[in-house]
């Protein structure tokens, strides 16, 4: 339950007549939110140091894939919660995906640099 | 002059300047890492079979950095929303944690680089030893040490292996059992001698240029946020929404240094 002593309505009336950023804040729930993404984070990365020391499959592709996976995990808790990106506005949507979709091509053409190097440019 | 759209939101893009201009930063920043990360991926992949380290760094130092940066990004948000209910006695301290957290990264960041630029590999090329390697942490070099007058003695506290790939998986068993002890190595039977610097391999090279410049960007996040814990603070009494934004737009930046942490930690430490 909110606390009313610490809460404001962060869109106040604008002289201009357009709004101002529609993030509402309650401090305490923030607290809260804080906690949780922190507790999170803090098993996330048990997690990924336990699989570092496990032996599972034989080689480290599957290691290495779920280490990967839980760091994915808890980028996205700091991303969704923490940048506010759950809730943006869809510019930033746009040029995020934008982003993702460059990245994808970067490394995209890692992998395809790989998978055939030139003659004379690789010893092995 | 007023500069327009610093609290309001403009009409077309929906969010105020400084936040679309923090978000096209952070994507230039995503492709800055990202092509470091393809290269440290070429480098892996094509990397000799056992001949890419494994077990260098320490799990516990980097443990604790990624709390460290996860605690600091927490501070971060709830420094913003002292500020979103006015709350600026609140938004001097979560900063304040903020900036103590940073240094405290930054300060265990120095200790593994200088763990790293003390440890050395010695190749021995005649002696006792010969064609056996040294590996470990310097004690000391004795005041005629030269090595290319090949004069005077180095210490190390570490031990001889035959092969030099004993030296690049130090989880494995044989490592483990390894025991460390003083070493006095004549410069005259050294035939090279390196530390564990940026040019001692491809894994030394990709690791200080990833987390040197994540460091330079903790670096340039922390003065900023010192900057507007500090002097930049006058402007809550004149404009507490302005301030405020600035204070999100700082913590964006600071959350995607978390974002490239979250990924550094187990590529480096872990895999």
């Amino acid at each position: 339950m909110s606390d009313p002593k610490v809460e404001l309505r962060a869109t106040p009336p604008d002289p201009h007549g357009s709004a101002v950023d529609t993030h509402a804040v309650n401090l305490n729930s923030y607290i809260r939110l804080c906690a949780v993404v922190f507790l999170v984070v803090l098993c996330t990365t048990s997690a990924m140091i336990a699989t570092s020391f496990s032996h599972i499959g034989e080689g480290w592709t599957l290691k290495v894939a779920l280490i990967l996976a839980i760091a994915v995990v808890n980028a996205f808790l700091v991303a969704g919660y923490l940048m506010h990106l759950l809730s943006e506005k869809k510019l930033v949507y746009t040029v995020l995906s934008f982003t993702v979709v460059f990245f994808i091509g970067l490394m995209g053409l890692t992998l395809w640099a790989m998978a055939g190097f030139p003659p004379g440019t690789a010893s092995h | 002059m007023e500069i327009p759209y610093t609290i309001e939101l403009r009409p077309d893009t929906g969010v105020y300047n400084a936040k679309l201009g923090i978000w096209l930063f952070l994507a230039s920043e995503v492709m800055l890492f990202g092509a470091l990360f393809s290269a440290y991926i070429l480098l892996r992949v094509g990397a000799e079979p056992g001949m890419w380290p494994h077990g260098w760094l320490d799990v516990r130092l980097g443990t604790i950095n990624t709390l460290l940066l996860a605690l600091s990004a927490i501070t971060t948000l709830l420094a913003w929303a002292a500020c979103k209910v006015r709350q600026f006695a609140k938004f001097k301290f979560f900063h304040g944690c903020t900036i103590l957290l940073a240094l405290t990264f930054l300060g265990i960041k120095s200790y593994e680089y200088h763990d790293k630029w003390i440890h050395y590999e010695i190749a021995l090329g005649s002696g006792a030893h010969a064609g056996q390697f040294a590996d470990g942490h310097l004690i000391e070099k004795s005041a005629d040490f030269d090595l290319a007058k090949k004069t005077g003695t180095v210490t190390l506290h570490g031990h001889f292996v035959q092969d030099r790939k004993d030296l690049m998986d130090l989880c494995s068993p044989a490592a483990q059992s390894a025991r460390n002890e003083e070493l006095t190595i004549n410069a005259a039977d050294i035939k090279k001698m390196e530390n564990y610097g940026p040019k001692h391999n491809t894994f030394t090279a990709i690791y200080f240029t990833l987390t040197g410049l994540h460091a330079l960007h903790i670096l340039g996040g922390t003065v900023v946020i010192a900057y507007l814990w500090g002097p930049g603070s006058r402007l809550w009494r004149r404009d507490p929404e302005r301030f405020t934004n600035r204070i999100e737009v700082s913590g964006l930046f600071w959350h995607f240094v978390d974002l490239v942490w979250i990924f550094l930690f187990p590529v480096l430490y872990l895999t």
